[in-house]
């Protein structure tokens, strides 16, 4: 299986870049960043990155397009009442799956 | 330097890590069921997580990984979703007393999430490594298990079941960016243009021909970033919250 070693070099290639990341400022660098535009912009790349990876993908995530537009529904209208990740995630697959066995 | 707090304690990590850990089990066993959902075997599925102890990274990670990208394409995606880190590691170093020799520093920064940094980062004064040894201890084995149990969960759950679970992971992001959208007006614009784009990526053929679903991620998150950062720059306090 030539996969495997390419899944494998792949996980290795993700988990060095990963800690190399964490590892490099708490190892060499103890000063502040002062740039006001870097700071913002290392701000803003987590909910840029999440929103990225979440749409359209969830569209497509439970194998038909209308129980998934209404489980993004639901999660998108519980989220803004601030639930915990986990209600807000088993509400949507809740209503995933009753669209699903109707 | 601020004095250390002697009080903090192994144990008063692991009393701190442990809420941390049970929201951790049910992230990475959507993590898992999504992994398994994609093919991928429960012995990778748990040693991805065993590596890399971050959610959205490895959700980016496996979809390179089901396509068989490649692995600048791999690299250039971590770096991206992941360079957080690199800034929480800038606060963090400023927080760490004596204790974190060089070596502690470079074992104990490879358990640096989202969670973890944010508690660390509350503590009045500085942090010993005894502490956050305790601290990221009972996360991270809650994050092997978790995607362990998901992993193999979606292996022999039925069809209906295992088509709900497939929208968990997604629904717990929502999670994360709704509530500060509804509060902030720059995250609002972040998420916004970051979804159109990434359905632009998407839905235009043109686009979708030539842009692998890896690098889709990274080029709508780092042009929605750089013009929210350029319209909205944010002021000191603000980061420690990312």
């Amino acid at each position: 299986m030539p996969d495997t070693l390419k899944i494998l070099l792949l996980i290795f290639a993700m988990a060095g870049i990963t800690y190399l990341i964490r590892m490099i400022p708490t190892v060499f660098l103890r000063k502040k960043i002062k740039s006001t535009y870097l700071k913002s912009l290392l701000y803003y790349i987590p909910y840029a990155v999440l929103s990225a990876m979440t749409f359209p993908a969830i569209f497509y995530a439970t194998g038909d397009t209308l129980s998934a537009v209404i489980g993004t529904a639901v999660a998108l209208i519980v989220a803004v009442f601030r639930l915990s990740l986990i209600i807000v995630a088993l509400l949507a697959c809740a209503a995933v799956f009753i669209v699903i066995i109707i | 330097m601020v004095e250390t707090m002697n009080t903090l304690t192994f144990k008063m990590g692991l009393k701190n890590g442990l809420p941390i850990a049970l929201g951790y089990l049910s992230v990475s066993f959507a993590f898992g069921v999504k992994a398994s959902l994609l093919g991928i075997p429960v012995w990778f599925s748990a040693l991805i997580s065993m590596t890399n102890l971050t959610s959205a990274g490895q959700l980016a990670g496996i979809t390179v990984i089901a396509a068989l990208g490649t692995i600048s394409e791999m690299l250039l995606t971590q770096l991206v979703i992941n360079s957080r880190y690199f800034l929480m590691g800038i606060s963090l170093s400023q927080k760490y007393d004596e204790s974190f020799t060089t070596g502690k520093r470079l074992f104990l920064s490879a358990f640096i999430t989202d969670e973890i940094f944010a508690v660390a980062i509350s503590e009045r004064g500085n942090i010993n490594a005894r502490y956050f040894l305790g601290l990221a201890l009972l996360p991270y084995i809650g994050w092997a298990a978790g995607t362990i149990f998901g992993a193999i969960a979606g292996n022999i759950l039925p069809q209906s079941v295992q088509s709900a679970l497939g929208i968990a992971l997604y629904a717990m992001f929502i999670a994360i960016i709704v509530p500060p959208a509804t509060k902030k007006i720059s995250v609002l614009f972040v998420v916004m243009l970051a979804a159109a784009i990434s359905c632009a990526f998407f839905y235009i053929p043109f686009l979708r021909e030539t842009i692998s679903a890896g690098f889709g991620v990274v080029i709508c998150a780092v042009i929605a970033a750089l013009v929210a950062a350029w319209l909205f720059p944010i002021k000191e306090k603000e980061t420690e919250n990312a």
